[in-house]
């Protein structure tokens, strides 16, 4: 009985936050499916509407530049992730199997990076990459952000706990070390890699500050600073259902994204956890 | 292939910086025949594993060389030297199935060696075929037993069709009964490929139950090669001699007094040896005949009945333990908890060792 009053509480706790959390996003996905119109007539917003209109996503592609910015983040996202997954395995690899003068120094030096806060190191990336003379280019955009001082670590974790008579096995066969890491290594791990990737692709679509300094040419924006120039100089100020149908398009994809790994996010991530 | 070791030696530094290296296998000089099982066995911690390391090339040895038949192959890599490895844990990659776990080797082979996916396909068939695990190609390795496991690295190790096939404890994973089942498979498969197989273990009843020859270590030393009966019939020293034997040898402290040794006031046996002096005197558990002619008096202290055979647990004011001795379980009917029973040394059941050294003495005159 007792138990039965403990759950319905729960539930209704529960309900309550689900309805909390999830009312933004019915929200926007409301407001964009009303015309101008219909959104200035109501003077007080309605919680549904009877015509709906696909008018302002339309227009959100068309009368704004908003698949040059998708295409801009897609590149980003996918180099960035690409070049840092290549960067942090090596790495952990080195790291966790490799015998080197002074790996234990690096990688403590290494591992102090993870205490300065990131806003810190974005003002010497900037005056950095600004010397370099590689604002508004794409490597200027990537370069920052294709290693991870915490990915390598969470990673090497999970290397050393793969256990070392596979890699005297493999050198019995005279597998070369690239090889053991590719075939061996990586696919062992698989759930932690997987995890890193898809955390990386979440960062890089929602990076804002960094691409707000870096560009300003609009042909370098990415969704999430394009989405600000949408709305100062683009639909203008006011047509909040056009920004609002903006705003749906480029949260999506990463919506669904996280709807269908959420569980290997996981997983990877308590791996990494409780085993190191 | 036969394996010849000349002055062998692997040194460890120590790991804080004043101690004393630790020299893991010391001046290892002996040969092994060709297409043989031997048996390496020594106590946990001796150099057993360090040694079969230097022979497969995953450790470079301090000093000494490595043969295999005429070819020196101490500076080779492993894959050079055409060596197949078990180890205790069996090392299956996780992620692949049985079949690529076989094949895995295969697709390390370079230039003429390459081989096509048919052409690995069908040697890692026949590898499975000959440790009988044909039907389980396509499992992973954790949806399998650990004796299936093992099989499946032995497997791993064949495909290449090695020269040497190293075997580091490969029965210590399994459970009693299915180690006997392994221990006899292993011998099996190494009779068919008739591959020189070395192994290692610490379980003595393992090595001398399949070996042809086995090597028995201590510290790094070896103390002493032969064929398994050999080596228990005649042990060079008492290390040897405790070492090999279920119920292990009774050790007692004795002495030689006019070519005649006693163990307290009890006569056991004549040596040729002529000075009196200390001395530990071994004597194997089914070396005791029950007897009223016999010279050595037994308090006994407990009855372990076997079947067959009868154990006596007995105490002896020289022995170093309490003495465990196989009779007859006719002999020893109507034997009770606390009676003395007298008993016979039988020949070539005694050994009489050094005090200080433990070197065997003499042989029984």
């Amino acid at each position: 009985m007792k138990d039965r009053i403990f759950k319905t509480v729960i539930y209704i706790f529960l309900s309550v936050w689900a309805v909390i959390v999830l009312f933004p996003f019915y929200w926007m996905l409301l407001t964009s499916v009303k015309s101008y119109s219909t959104y200035n007539a109501e003077y007080i917003p309605k919680f549904f509407t009877l015509s709906p209109t696909l008018e302002n996503y339309s227009s959100a592609f068309t009368t704004v530049p908003l698949g040059g910015y998708f295409l801009n983040t897609i590149i980003f996202t996918l180099v960035t992730t690409g070049v840092m997954l290549i960067v942090t395995v090596l790495s952990a690899f080195a790291f966790s199997r490799l015998e080197f003068k002074g790996k234990n120094l690096v990688f403590t030096l290494f591992l102090a990076l993870m205490m300065i806060p990131n806003e810190l190191v974005i003002i010497t990336n900037f005056v950095t990459i600004t010397n370099m003379g590689l604002r508004n280019t794409f490597t200027g955009l990537i370069l920052p952000s294709v290693t991870s001082v915490f990915y390598i670590y969470l990673l090497k974790e999970n290397f050393e706990q793969i256990p070392n008579e596979l890699y005297k096995a493999a050198k019995v066969d005279g597998t070369s070390d690239m090889k053991y890491l590719l075939k061996v290594m990586v696919p062992i791990c698989q759930p932690t890699v997987v995890t890193i990737v898809i955390l990386k692709v979440i960062e890089c679509w929602n990076s804002y500050v960094w691409p707000r300094l870096i560009t300003d040419k609009q042909a370098y924006f990415l969704v999430s600073n394009g989405i600000q120039e949408i709305r100062e100089n683009g639909f203008g100020r006011d047509n909040i259902p056009a920004m609002m149908a903006a705003v749906v398009s480029i949260s999506t994809p990463l919506i669904i994204l996280f709807l269908i790994f959420h569980k290997k996010i996981m997983a990877g991530v308590s791996r990494g956890g409780t085993k190191g | 292939m036969k394996i010849r070791l000349e002055h062998l030696t692997k040194r460890f530094k120590s790991r804080d910086k004043n101690g004393a290296d630790v020299v893991a296998v010391n001046d290892f000089t002996f040969e092994i025949p060709d297409g043989k099982l031997i048996g390496l066995l020594g106590p946990s911690g001796c150099g057993k594993s360090t040694a079969l390391n230097l022979i497969c090339g995953l450790e470079e040895p301090t000093s000494g060389k490595i043969f295999f038949d005429d070819e020196d192959v101490t500076d080779q890599p492993p894959e050079k030297r055409g060596v197949g490895m078990v180890f205790q844990s069996y090392a299956l990659y996780p992620h692949l199935t049985v079949r690529k776990n076989i094949m895995f080797p295969l697709g390390n082979l370079k230039g003429d060696q390459k081989l096509t996916k048919e052409e690995m396909n069908k040697k890692a068939e026949e590898a499975a075929k000959i440790v009988q695990i044909s039907e389980l190609m396509e499992r992973k390795p954790r949806e399998m037993s650990g004796g299936q496991q093992q099989r499946v690295a032995i497997a791993r190790a064949l495909v290449k069709q090695p020269r040497v096939l190293l075997l580091d404890e490969p029965l210590s994973n399994l459970d009693a009964r299915l180690r006997i089942q392994t221990r006899e498979e292993i011998r099996r498969i190494q009779t068919s490929t008739k591959i020189t197989t070395l192994f290692v273990t610490h379980d003595q009843e393992e090595a001398m139950s399949i070996s042809d020859l086995i090597v028995v270590m201590k510290d790094g030393i070896v103390n002493q090669i032969g064929a398994p009966q050999d080596v228990y019939d005649e042990p060079v020293n008492l290390f040897v001699a405790k070492f090999l034997g279920t119920p292990p040898i009774n050790v007692f402290d004795g002495k030689i007094k006019g070519g005649k040794v006693y163990i307290g006031e009890d006569f056991i046996t004549d040596i040729r040896v002529k000075e009196d002096k200390e001395v530990k005197v071994g004597i194997r558990p089914e070396g005791f005949i029950l007897s009223d002619e016999g010279t050595m008096k037994l308090n006994v202290a407990g009855i372990e009945v076997m079947g067959r055979d009868t154990i006596l647990v007995a105490d002896h004011d020289g022995a170093e333990n309490r003495i465990r001795a196989v009779v007859a379980g006719d002999d020893a009917k109507g034997i009770r908890h606390g009676d003395t029973v007298k008993a016979k040394i039988r020949k070539g059941k005694v050994f009489v060792f050094d005090a200080t050294s433990g070197e065997r003495l003499g042989t029984e005159a």
